[in-house]
């Protein structure tokens, strides 16, 4: 009897662990997420393979233009649950694909002839070319704005790829009469923001949302899918979405199916520990 | 009742065990030092000397090798090396700031507007935690560059542009809020926004450092 | 272990002779057959858990090191890149090592406030909680100095926040805190030191462990009813009843782990740490780990700086007083009712501290306006829920403690921890 409150105390604590995502910000606002829905959402759901292979599509003609994506290689693109896996080729550098998209990359490298520095087409074991040298570049190329690195970018935004296809979608929303938006910024409501100083409006009335630096990215038939799919702007953005979930958390897919089978083990295990404790225990009272 | 363990549990065992093995090493020594006596008065003196100088020069010893095993921990001489930086004051329109680093700190550049300016001067004399005038935080002559350590003087985290009610800055850590002369207006930093050594070169450009 | 006698007997020629050089099979044995208050409930399986803990983060840590790169430019890509990406289950081993820190500290709370439930720091075992107090404070200086090696924005905004604490102190806090970053704010060489004391204090952490145990078995097990054990009747040899009890309560910690590894690896991670360390910009909303948040809760409470590091110090410094401060000999709250509603009001405002923790300062607790604002913040901001939990939760320590140690009526203490009316045989089965 006595045990009972330690236990709801036990369960308290573990809410509050698990409960931190959702604190608040005092004067930040942002629109609620889009309600959008992928097929790796739950905590066993796998990415698709085919809306990988849109996405990076959409990110290499759109987003690469000034986005960089420093820790995903060429090989990455042909490793097991990667956009162009093919179970053909264990070895993704052998992979067909993943080789024929890094040799349209140059890099930087040293003539073995004359020390001079010249050019190389990409391998497989390429990372990501950068649009830009550094960030001054990147920033004198953008307005003073830097355009994140990609690689991480689902997993460094409260959301995820929810809220890349919010920003992607909500980018360019017209602004409510009385916002006054910067030369060189477009308002969108899904980006956390404070804009009481951009406001001419009521002040308790302040829209949500905030600006950003990136014109609206994408328009229906921005780019062609190879697979026959209707590129609308919600599908490129979905499809992008998931791209970057991957890129962000490449080994969801192993890790759920190894999670599957760890489950099975120690539920067994466990269960066969408890009728040996019972059994053990069977003779002395406690 | 519920002190028995105590008195008759095993502390009491071990207790016993080692009060009679003290005795011994207690014994022993005594019988030592009855033998130094004999050696005279002045002997023994002389040898609680010697030990005692040989404590000292050991424990001065141990703290000449403590010495370096800390100071390792300071700045080393490359980290003390950075030399100063200059920055271009026309990259900084009014009324805007910048976050640049010197030392690896970040630093703020804010060009004031006049109305910034007045404001800070009509409260120099108004309560404070750490008072200061406005005039004393900026180089005669250039009032509309408020140039300071960007690090809230409270744990160190960046204030955000035009925060708080004093339209200065307010730290997103704990809420310091600090007014446009970069002085503590409310929350729990103690100081006003570190001033540091620089110096205009021209109006246009200053030396950091 | 004193008065355990040694039940062990060498069996060959070789166990004979390794007993009178070094006899650490009959350490072993008299180890596994030590003497168990058998009322022993699975609140007292945490002991084990965290020895589990301790090993799974010491393994994992270890490996990780191996793929880890110290350098300010290096770490962040050696984590992110190396190690989650390219390294052979590397994300497995990470994600055990860094929700195990989460783990280790769910287990340690559990197994505190058992202790205080029970009456563990009470005579004769005030050595075995302060040994277990040492742990707990070296246990949140590694999972500090942990958490800033990925390098992310995280990591170093905490890593400031924190040692910038040691600076509220007068006089020598500026020479502290440049000693301990090694240059004018933390970066590469912070990183560096960081690094060599985080593999460094796990192993001092098992020497504490080793002393916690060798503390333990001098007095021999508290238990619920904090009776002492009288007789051979009151207790079970240790080995199988408690090694397969605490197996079994490990192997259900370890489902949960489980869950929490394979499932929702992100759920203690802050978005934030995936952004790489940025000396420039402070993240908009900077939170410690969870099991950090109340005291963090407690120094944000605090208006003025030293005032609030001193606040801090001295939530830590209660549980090593508790001991003095409670005088009252009936150890077990089971027995003392008004005590043990109070200690469940304290559980209740730790709690809340934590919320406040992880909320801004000026946040309001009802939704709603923050109302009529008392020296700085509004009553119905998170700062003034802060301050009354807080209050009560020093008030808990050293004004209700201490007073019902003296003046509680407590209810009637059983004469033996064990009453063997309903069991059938009440012989121990050695």
């Amino acid at each position: 009897m006595t045990q009972r409150p330690l236990l709801a105390v036990a369960a308290l604590a573990a809410a509050l662990g698990l409960g931190l995502g959702a604190s608040a910000h005092a004067e930040t606002t942002q629109a609620p997420l889009k309600d959008v829905h992928w097929s790796f959402d739950s905590p066993v759901g796998m990415y698709n393979q085919e809306q990988l292979q849109r996405g990076y599509k959409v990110y290499h003609e759109v987003c690469s233009a000034c986005h960089s994506m420093n820790l995903v290689a060429f090989r990455n693109l042909a490793d097991k649950g990667g956009p162009f896996w093919n179970p053909a080729y264990p070895n993704p550098n052998d992979n067909p694909v993943a080789k024929a998209l890094a040799a349209q990359a140059q890099y930087d490298t040293i003539d073995s002839e004359t020390g001079q520095p010249t050019k190389r087409p990409g391998t497989t074991a390429d990372y990501f070319p950068s649009p830009f040298p550094n960030e001054t570049a990147a920033r004198a190329a953008n307005n003073g704005a830097l355009p994140p690195d990609m690689s991480l970018l689902a997993a460094a935004r409260e959301g995820g790829a929810r809220y890349i296809y919010s920003i992607v979608t909500g980018d360019g929303t017209t602004p409510p009469a009385g916002l006054q938006v910067p030369d060189g910024k477009y308002y969108d409501p899904y980006m956390p923001g404070d804009l009481t100083s951009f406001w001419k409006g009521d002040p308790n009335k302040v829209p949500v949302g905030g600006f950003i630096a990136m014109p609206p990215p994408l328009v229906d038939d921005r780019v062609t899918f190879d697979d026959g799919t209707k590129a609308t702007l919600d599908q490129e953005a979905r499809d992008v979405a998931a791209f970057l979930a991957w890129a962000s958390d490449p080994t969801a897919d192993e890790r759920k199916q190894l999670g599957v089978e760890v489950m099975i083990f120690l539920l067994v295990f466990t269960g066969l520990l408890y009728a040996s404790y019972r059994s053990i225990w069977r003779k002395v009272g406690h | 009742m519920r002190r028995e363990a105590s008195s008759t549990g095993p502390w009491a065992d071990s207790g016993a065990g080692s009060g009679t093995l003290s005795e011994v090493r207690t014994s022993e020594v005594s019988e030592s030092v009855a033998k130094a006596g004999a050696d005279g008065p002045d002997d023994a003196g002389r040898r609680d000397f010697l030990y005692l100088a040989t404590g000292a020069v050991g424990v001065a010893g141990v703290a000449a090798v403590a010495w370096p095993l800390i100071d390792q921990l300071n700045p080393a001489a490359d980290t003390l090396a950075l030399a100063s930086i200059e920055y271009d004051l026309t990259k900084v329109p009014l009324g805007s700031e910048v976050t640049i680093a010197w030392r690896k700190q970040p630093v703020f550049i804010r060009h004031r507007t006049p109305d910034e300016i007045a404001r800070a001067v009509a409260d120099d004399h108004a309560p404070m935690k750490d008072p200061a005038t406005d005039a004393s935080r900026v180089k005669p002559g250039h009032a509309e560059w408020l140039i300071i350590l960007a690090s809230c003087t409270h744990l160190g985290c960046v204030p955000t542009f035009k925060g708080g009610e004093y339209g200065g800055w307010a730290c997103p850590c704990h809420g310091s809020v600090y007014d446009t002369s970069g002085r503590i207006r409310k929350g729990p930093a103690p100081k006003n926004l570190y001033l540091f050594p620089y110096t205009f070169l021209s109006d246009t450009k200053v030396k950091l450092g | 272990m004193t008065e355990h006698k040694s039940t062990y007997e060498p069996k060959s020629g070789f166990e004979r002779w390794l007993d009178s050089r070094l006899p650490i099979v009959r350490f072993s044995a008299d180890l596994m057959s030590f003497p168990t208050p058998r009322n022993l409930n699975y609140w007292y399986t945490f002991g084990g858990i965290l020895a589990f803990c301790l090993v799974v983060q010491i393994v994992t840590g270890i490996v990780l090191a191996m793929h880890y790169d110290t350098s300010e430019a290096g770490a962040f890509i050696s984590v992110q890149r190396g190690i989650m990406r390219d390294v052979n289950y590397g994300w497995l081993i990470r994600g055990i090592h860094a929700n195990g820190a989460s783990m280790f500290f769910l287990a340690v709370y559990l197994h505190i406030l058992r202790g205080m439930y029970y009456g563990s720091y009470k005579a004769p075992r005030e050595v075995l909680w302060w040994i277990g107090c040492v742990i707990y404070v070296l246990m949140m200086a590694t999972a500090f100095m942990g958490y800033v090696l990925p390098w992310g924005q995280m990591s170093f905004w905490g890593a400031k926040v924190i040692t910038n604490l040691l600076g509220a102190f007068p006089v020598v806090g500026n020479a502290i805190t440049t000693l301990l970053w090694g240059g004018f704010s933390v970066g590469g060489p912070t990183l560096n030191r960081f690094f060599s004391l985080h593999y460094l204090l796990p192993f001092v952490i098992a020497g504490m462990v080793a002393l916690h145990v060798w503390a333990l078995h001098v007095p021999g097990n508290n238990n619920p009813t904090g009776v002492e054990v009288k007789s051979d009747h009151d207790t079970l040899p240790f080995h199988p009843y408690y090694t397969v009890k605490d197996l079994f309560a490990i192997m259900v910690f370890v489902i949960l782990f489980a869950v929490v590894v394979f499932f929702i690896p992100d759920a203690f991670e802050k978005v934030d740490n995936n952004v790489v360390a940025n000396a420039l910009v402070t993240p908009a909303h900077i939170v410690p780990e969870w099991y950090l948040l109340p005291f963090y809760a407690i120094l944000r409470a605090i208006p003025d700086k030293l005032s609030g590091v001193l606040a801090l110090a001295g939530a830590i410094a209660m549980l090593f007083a508790l001991p003095f401060l409670d005088q009252n000999k009936v150890k077990s709250m089971r027995y003392r009712p008004a005590a043990r509603m109070y200690f469940f009001i304290w559980i209740v405002f730790c709690l809340i501290l934590g919320w406040c923790g992880s909320q801004e300062p000026q946040g309001t607790v009802i939704p709603g306006g923050a109302g009529p604002v008392i020296i700085d913040y509004g009553i119905n901001s998170v700062t003034w829920l802060a301050r009354v939990s807080t209050a009560y939760y020093f008030a808990y320590f050293l004004i209700i403690t201490p007073l019902l140690a003296m003046s509680e009526k407590t209810l009637p203490v059983p004469d033996a921890l064990f009453m063997p009316v309903l069991s059938k045989s009440a012989a121990p089965a050695e």
